[in-house]
């Protein structure tokens, strides 16, 4: 899968939005989504179908349920193409201070 | 930031440009998998997954195994003291063949109610691998190397 679909799939703020509530709480089903969101069931069906296919969201039966599961492998893909192991630790600790002063402030 | 609770199911997946034999290989034969797994020496013998990390050595029970599409097996995190006296967990390695000379690999880490530390640090760490996975089976080289 390339770089374009994910990218793609993450400059929509609704799927943003679907891949937050994941994060939040992973193994969802499409009900438990759609009760979150002003959108139609086929609308965020679409929204999870183009995440899907960017192979941010991975989907597994279990039961007669269809859960849906954030996969952060293609952003970590995105991380090791621009951030080796060498500026990890420079762009992680000012990703921490950002976060310190912030929460502070 | 906030502060979540680990998933007791995790799901990590990767489109690779190799066969699934090949992926089976990189996870199964010890010459591969030091490559990318932390440096972790790992091997399928007698219905056990061995593993081998400088002086230290651990076995995991192998529950399924399905060559080149389906290995299922116990998870110890034998590498951290604290972390390794929880219950064990689950790894499920799915490799499915795609269009176009790619294979999708998924690793569901699951069962890990008894394992909440567990469950908290090996998020990053599937990550990690699975990057080095894809790199070394398309690129020859290891990550970063």
């Amino acid at each position: 899968m390339g770089d374009d679909q994910v990218f793609k799939a993450l400059a929509d703020p609704t799927r943003r939005h679907l891949l937050d509530r994941l994060f939040e709480r992973d193994g969802r089903t499409l009900t438990e989504l759609e009760s979150e969101l002003e959108m139609t069931r086929f609308g965020v069906m679409k929204h999870l179908r183009a995440l899907e296919d960017a192979g941010l969201v991975v989907t597994r039966r279990e039961g007669r349920e269809k859960l849906h599961f954030l996969n952060p492998v293609p952003i970590r893909l995105i991380h090791d193409r621009w951030i080796d192991k060498y500026t990890e630790h420079r762009v992680a600790a000012l990703a921490d201070l950002k976060h310190e002063l912030e929460e502070t402030a | 930031m906030t502060t979540l609770t680990a998933q007791t199911t995790q799901v990590y997946s990767v489109f690779i440009r190799a066969t699934p034999e090949q992926v089976w290989e990189a996870i199964t034969k010890p010459e591969f998998t030091q490559q990318y797994f932390y440096g972790v020496r790992i091997e399928l013998r007698g219905g056990r997954r061995l593993s081998a990390m400088g002086d230290a050595e651990w076995d995991e029970e192998v529950f399924e195994a399905e060559p080149p599409r389906r290995l299922v097996h116990q998870w110890i995190s034998a590498y951290d003291p604290e972390l390794a006296a929880e219950e064990p967990s689950r790894i499920t390695w799915e490799i499915e063949p795609q269009d176009g000379g790619v294979t999708k690999l998924t690793v569901v880490h699951d069962r890990l109610e008894g394992a909440p530390k567990t469950a908290e640090q090996v998020a990053g760490g599937w990550m990690y691998v699975l990057s080095g996975l894809k790199t070394l089976l398309e690129t020859g080289r290891p990550l970063g190397g």
